[in-house]
């Protein structure tokens, strides 16, 4: 399974690095909980996030807003994404923790570390053999954000 | 940052109006200086935190008043006090965490001791050690201090001043503000999360942003877009006798016959076959029962409260250079919230914050304005929708809560 962890970890990052948003949404189950919070909310137990979504729908829902709605200027990310820790595993399911960092490069040309924090993870097998996130905690280490968060973590 | 020079020259305001402002206050860091002692630590109230924030005695919070560092504490007696996060020794910050709880506050360099209220209670080796060094007899604890605020609590919410001649808070904020801010808290509330947003650009361009009535529809194309609010909508915006304060409101019933206003228009917000596949978001609740469904408040110089639907958030705007802002976003619930109620409010909570889809482009648009003047330092930015007045209107088409900022800002950086 952890073979299995690692490889859907590295297509999740692929898909946003690439900028195929549109292909975010399937890393997740219908049912499933996405949040990005930070390290001070998570530890205090405060619910809100940055982005907090509890469907498949409002993820597909925020890619449609960022394709059509929302503005800002042009970016991508480069995401390092850690060796998973298993927490708990039980064949069908496993509850993972995963240290990540994104670099941000704007249009200007400026690179920088955006985020680093771990992913909060409960791993399920659907579908016969693929694996999906029925919840992706981000929890950022940093209580900053620069400017502004559009694309997903 | 974009320019370290120091300037000495007079900024040229237009005469007469508040309809121009010269973009070298957006540049230049001894206009920054100069805002620190005349605005942050002038006649005004800045805002510190929530009462829900440091709820037992001992409880501190560290923040800002403008760039002096704070420090929020309750004491014993169960009021709150405010003074300068700064030994009165050699100036080193006496609090280190952002959030904690002490029966006394001590200075990390050499030891010195403060009580709740940021009075100097002790200096270490005050007498020396053997008879030997100490402080001579004349030193007196009391001469020595951090500088103190003086605080008051309304709606749960923490003003502090630094200057005697502040009005009281409420004679500040006028009626109409009051009102306004009472209407959204007017029960307890708790925070459910909190995130600082660092800004490219100078504190005054995120004030003139939450006061831009105009810009909302238009910059934030989300709702529009999903069909969700418009310019067109009910509302209108209500400003503070001297300008500086504002409420601006959007009812959710339509003006007649003003469906097509945008399309009439040619403007980019208009989008009628997109909509979102999960409406559970949206479910807004009218719960204070008044048909307004986004009202965004602002004291001068550095508070906003927002109610977007059932979203309820402060915002703390505070200058860390010419050209760099932290805008500390507080997501509240009211204390008694239902389960589904608070969810409600988790979910619209996506509309604003760094990420959030109403609110993201503020967080950059003020960049783009900085970036944008870099050559512009002798010329102005033009604001004239809805007349050169700073007045309440009943209408949003309009800059006159932007103008009524600049007329409190004139005030005091004039004086």
């Amino acid at each position: 399974m952890r073979e299995k962890i690692i490889e859907l970890n590295a297509d999740y990052a692929a898909a946003i690095d690439d900028g195929r948003l549109e292909d975010w949404p399937s890393f997740f189950t219908e049912d499933c909980f996405y949040r990005i919070t930070t390290a001070h909310n998570h530890s205090r137990g405060y619910e809100a996030g940055v982005v907090y979504c509890d469907s498949r729908q409002m993820l597909a829902d925020r890619v449609l807003s960022l394709r059509k709605a929302n503005i800002f200027e042009r970016h991508t990310y480069r995401h390092l994404v850690g060796l998973p820790r298993l927490r708990e595993s039980d064949g069908s399911s496993a509850v993972v923790e995963t240290g990540f960092a994104v670099l941000r490069t704007m249009r200007t040309g400026e690179t920088a570390v955006f985020a680093s924090g771990r992913y909060l993870d409960r791993i399920v097998h659907e579908g016969g053999n693929s694996l999906r996130f029925s919840r992706r905690d981000v929890v950022c280490d940093s209580h900053r954000i620069d400017t502004l968060l559009a694309l997903p973590l | 940052m974009t320019t370290s020079t120091t300037h000495e020259a007079p900024v040229h305001w237009h005469p007469g109006n508040y309809t121009r402002v010269p973009y070298a206050v957006f540049q230049r860091s001894d206009i920054l200086s100069a805002e620190q002692a005349r605005v942050f630590e002038g006649p005004v109230w800045n805002y510190l935190g929530l009462e829900a924030e440091v709820p037992l005695p001992g409880d501190f919070k560290t923040t800002f008043a403008g760039s002096m560092p704070v420090v929020l504490s309750r004491d014993t007696d169960g009021e709150i006090y405010a003074f300068e996060n700064r030994c009165a020794h050699r100036g080193a910050l006496i609090c280190l965490e952002d959030f904690g709880n002490a029966t006394e506050h001590s200075c990390v360099y050499h030891a010195w001791r403060y009580d709740l209220q940021g009075n100097l209670r002790g200096v270490a080796f005050e007498k020396g050690v053997n008879g030997k060094g100490g402080m001579p007899d004349t030193f007196c604890r009391e001469d020595h201090g951090p500088r103190k605020l003086r605080t008051t609590v309304f709606c749960g919410l923490v003003f502090a001043s630094l200057h005697d001649d502040v009005p009281p808070l409420e004679e500040y904020l006028g009626d109409a503000v009051c009102s306004r801010m009472e209407r959204v808290l007017f029960k307890p509330v708790e925070i459910i999360g909190r995130f600082t947003q660092t800004l490219p650009n100078n504190w005054k361009l995120y004030a003139e942003n939450v006061r831009d009535t105009y810009h909302a529809s238009l910059l934030h194309t989300f709702f529009a877009t999903f069909g969700i609010t418009r310019l067109t909508q009910e509302g209108g915006v209500s400003i503070s006798e001297e300008g500086g304060n504002h409420a601006s409101a959007t009812l959710a019933r339509m003006v007649d016959g003003m469906d097509n206003a945008y399309t009439q228009q040619a403007i980019r917000s208009e989008n009628q076959d997109l909509t979102l596949g999960d409406m559970s978001m949206l479910k807004t609740v009218d719960e204070i029962g008044d048909g307004v469904i986004l009202q965004i408040l602002s004291v001068f110089p550095g508070f906003v409260l927002q109610q977007i639907h059932n979203c309820i958030a402060v915002r703390q705007i505070l200058p860390t250079g010419v050209a760099s802002t932290d805008l500390n976003w507080t997501y509240l619930g009211y204390a008694d919230d239902s389960r589904e109620m608070r969810l409600l409010r988790l979910k619209q909570a996506n509309l604003v914050g760094p990420g959030g889809y109403v609110s993201m482009e503020d967080g950059a648009v003020g960049g783009f304005v900085q970036r944008g003047i870099a050559a512009a330092g002798s010329l102005d930015s033009v604001m004239e929708l809805g007349g050169d007045g700073t007045q309440s209107q009943d209408f949003r088409a309009t800059e006159a809560s932007i103008r009524g900022f600049w007329r409190a800002y004139r005030h005091l950086m004039e004086r």
